[in-house]
């Protein structure tokens, strides 16, 4: 039976962030995920900001662990060599009503400590951002709500965690626990059972299933989806910063801004849900993103999408960030209510969960030895011809483009197979290295890659596949 | 002369071509992709022209290319002249915005032929065809002789996208049907495709909802439409031409920066290969010419695209340099009975043929004398 100090159920961001967490101190730490890769659920598909907290609600924990979150990052993304920009976010209102209610969203931004929230006139808003709506009449500038690469980010966080020591076992589902003694003794797994002293629920939006295995099912997850377009980063009409509207009783609204690769993220919506798999777009859920958007950004150019996605915010009824250790359960900590600002909760969720696990007794000694640095595969495209070609002469095959949309090279695609957290999935490799995230979705380079993972894993076609091993790309050898 | 190629080995997109039909006009005779551009390879060779291979043109300025290639490195290569031949890629599911979820088992028909032709795999056991392009009628005869069923090939207009040639030997032949005037509403299946809901569209391409109905299968192939490759053009500055997709190109298939020429798909979505290649047999005649300084510069005008034309190539014509030039169009909406396709300057008609029919699936072309020519428009009128 695999044994360990400590058990983090979920690979998401939160769950590495937890485990890399643990990883700076003597401990042994197990982060199990039923994913083929990390960050395989919420953290893969949402709008990849990392939030200032001025929105938050006052007092409550997300806001208090969103809100410290932030700072964290400037250094994070450096250690981590995750790209990272804080290009900040406009708040344009676009009539009286919602002009109104800005010094509300100002005093609400105090309230939970985001000081540098400042008031823009029109005239400055539209300098800032020419493809503004005219009808701007004024709005609120937040100049530390910042852009990421969500995938790397976590894929960064798992890396630094098993160079620290830490394991993952993907590809692992928890389908049972057992209760000894006021105590977790037994988690049971598709992959085997583990022995824990410790236990972490970080399961997102399963966390609820995993709270039923121990009896704390006093909340379930209500799954609310979010449509998103991305757009080619030629498309004509862009902006420079988080682009948000006002927001009502019923929802945050739908934003637009650029990622971190240089294209335009255009969403999300908000639809409750009760299937935790249904991540389908529609054609309503795009249509809603047009008119919404075309209101703050009316030249939005959707026609230029390269792809539309859909991800699930764990929303917790009741709703509200726990994080909860229970007088009758020793050495289990169950997170729940980790939604939408949860990837920029992550980090500060990382070190709160540890001095939770602490409190109920978990003993830390720091690591002498801690490794902070971790270096990424580099980005071919984004170097100096100078450092591409060193690049090529110490290994030839970064001369092999193989995705001709993002540039991507076949010394890339293998960096990522044979990586740390290992990218056994077109999807993995795709996130990781950006081959078929362009304009022309795989159509090129996917054959490539299916043969690239094939040799480099020493596996038959058939067997590689999207995402997890039902998702095959190649049905049989022609004939 | 260098020809530098992103692939291991000539051919381009031909490679996977595997099926007859290239070369009727040009060799009257039916090759097969690679025997065609095989004829090709042949003759360069025997020219002394020189191949680069595994080489990707990372950005293009001043007739100078950047080049990456795993065995020099980061390489500029300086020409005299340069003919953009990049060819074009094809539009996604995204393009289209299909809804529904995003399972393993949704190519698009070239990415599907190549998987199948060149390395030789099967992406699925059952598949529904999304548009009726040339390359996805194709697929569904090359499906069918690999033993996979296709279930049927679905197109959102009331009128073939491709040659009729291909509908008649590869879907009626094989017994695939064709179900005009309906798309694809939403892709089902949680990993892999688990079948597609069509429905039939009314006059403004909707779907008509109590029309959908569920169809069992592992596989989508998508052929939706083609667009011309053009990253480096655009690096490069070339005014782009907003129908077309592609550099604005003269009679002699140069594009807006001198010295810099294009031909084939890179400059507008061909159907025949031939006509390929005749167009790009200007473009080299023209870069040999710009290279030696031969090629004289003038004034131009752009060509005016009339009754159903959708657009014209090449886009801009020298009445100086003159002579009889080779324009190929595409109409807006298909005449099933005759038209006239008439070039005028003004009201002097330049040229003008009868076709018994035209389809926006099938290029057309007019060869008018344009020498000294004070406008041209080019149209096609039912009769």
């Amino acid at each position: 039976m695999l044994q360990t100090d400590v058990l983090v159920i979920g690979a998401g961001a939160v769950g590495t962030a937890i485990t890399r967490e643990l990883a700076k101190y003597d401990l042994d730490v197990l982060c199990v995920d039923k994913n083929e890769d990390v960050g395989g659920d919420c953290s893969k598909s949402n709008s990849a900001i990392i939030h200032t907290g001025y929105d938050a609600a006052p007092g409550t924990l997300e806001s208090q662990l969103v809100v410290a979150a932030n700072p964290m990052y400037d250094q994070l993304t450096k250690d981590l060599d995750i790209p990272f920009e804080r290009i900040g976010a406009i708040l344009p209102a676009l009539n009286e009503e919602q002009f109104e209610k800005l010094p509300s969203i100002k005093e609400k931004a105090f309230k939970n400590r985001v000081y540098d929230i400042e008031y823009r006139t029109k005239e400055q808003l539209l300098a800032m951002e020419p493809e503004l709506s005219p009808e701007v009449l004024g709005g609120l500038y937040i100049p530390r709500e910042s852009i990421i690469d969500p995938f790397l980010l976590v894929v960064a966080m798992a890396e630094n965690a098993v160079m620290n020591g830490a394991r993952f076992l993907l590809s692992t589902e928890v389908i049972g626990m057992e209760k000894e003694n006021g105590k977790v003794t037994v988690v049971h797994t598709t992959a085997g059972d583990i022995q824990a002293k410790y236990v972490v629920n970080a399961a997102g939006l399963h966390c609820d299933d995993i709270a039923e295995m121990v009896g704390k099912n006093d909340y379930y997850v209500n799954p609310r989806k979010g449509q998103f377009y991305i757009l080619d980063n030629n498309t004509s009409c862009k902006v420079n910063h988080i682009v948000l509207p006002i927001p009502t009783k019923l929802t945050k609204g739908k934003l637009m801004c650029p990622t971190i690769h240089g294209n335009m993220l255009v969403g999300p919506t908000a639809e409750d849900l009760t299937d935790k798999t249904d991540k389908a777009i529609t054609a309503e859920g795009l249509a809603s993103i047009k008119a919404d958007v075309e209101k703050l950004i009316p030249g939005v150019q959707l026609r230029d999408t390269i792809t539309q996605y859909a991800g699930l915010r764990a929303n917790r009824n009741p709703e509200g960030l726990n994080i909860d250790v229970y007088d009758d359960i020793a050495n289990y900590v169950n997170l729940s209510g980790v939604r939408s600002t949860g990837l920029t909760a992550s980090v500060s969720i990382g070190t709160y969960v540890v001095e939770m696990l602490k409190s109920i007794g978990l003993a830390l000694t720091f690591k002498e030895n801690f490794i902070t640095k971790r270096r990424g595969i580099p980005l071919f495209r984004e170097l100096s011809r100078a450092e591409q070609d060193e690049l090529i002469r110490e290994n030839p095959l970064y001369g092999n483009i193989v995705c001709r949309c993002e540039t991507v090279t076949e010394g890339q695609i293998v960096d990522a197979i044979h990586s740390v957290i290992p990218a056994r999935s077109m999807d993995a490799i795709k996130r990781r290295v950006r081959a078929g995230m362009g304009r022309c979705q795989g159509g090129f380079c996917g054959p490539k890659v299916i043969e690239i993972i094939a040799r480099e894993l020493g596996v038959d076609a058939e067997s590689v596949c999207k995402r997890n091993k039902e998702a095959y790309m190649i049905a049989s050898k022609v004939k | 002369m260098l020809i530098v190629e992103r692939d291991n080995h000539p051919g381009g997109i031909l490679q996977q071509c595997i099926h007859p039909g290239f070369g009727l006009k040009l060799f009257k005779k039916e090759l097969t992709g690679p025997e065609y551009y095989t004829e090709f390879v042949k003759e360069a060779k025997e020219l002394g022209v020189e191949f680069l291979f595994d080489t990707m043109v990372l950005e293009l300025a001043d007739n100078t290319l950047i080049c990456a290639n795993g065995q020099y490195g980061i390489t500029e290569v300086e020409a005299g002249a340069v003919v953009l031949a990049m060819g074009c890629r094809e539009r996604t599911r995204a393009n289209i915005s299909i809804p529904g979820t995003r399972p393993a088992g949704v190519y698009t028909a070239g990415a599907a032929q190549r998987l199948m032709n060149r390395q030789n795999r099967m992406v699925g056991k059952k598949a529904v065809i999304l548009g009726s392009g040339d390359i996805g009628m194709i697929m569904a005869r090359r499906l069918s002789l690999e033993g996979a069923e296709v279930v049927c090939v679905v197109e959102i207009m009331n009128y073939l996208a491709g040659l009729k040639r291909n509908k008649v030997q590869c879907l009626d032949d094989f017994g695939i049907p064709l179900m005009l005037s309906h798309t694809v509403t939403e892709i089902v299946g949680k990993d892999r495709v688990e079948g597609v809901k069509v429905a039939q569209v009314d006059a403004n391409r909707r779907p008509i909802p109590e029309t959908e109905q569920f169809i069992e299968c592992d596989t989508l192939l998508l052929s939706v439409g083609l667009i011309p490759e053009n990253e480096l053009s655009r690096g490069a500055k070339l005014q782009m031409h907003p129908v077309t997709g592609g550099p604005v190109v003269d009679e002699n298939m140069q594009t807006t920066a001198a010295g810099v020429f294009a031909a084939g798909n890179v400059v507008h979505v061909n159907d025949l290969v031939d006509n390929v290649s005749a167009e790009s047999a200007t473009a080299g005649r023209s870069a040999a010419r710009y290279a030696k300084g031969e090629l004289k510069a003038s004034d131009t005008l752009d060509v005016t695209v009339g009754n159903n034309v959708r657009y014209v190539c090449p886009a801009k014509f020298s009445p100086e340099r003159g002579g009889k030039v080779d324009f190929y169009f595409r109409v807006l909406a298909p005449v099933a009975g005759k038209v006239e396709i008439i070039a005028r300057d003004g009201d002097t008609v330049l040229a003008r043929r009868v076709a018994p029919y035209v389809n926006p699936g099938e290029m057309e072309h007019l060869s008018p004398d344009v020498t000294g020519a004070r406008s041209l428009t080019i149209e096609v009128k039912e009769v």
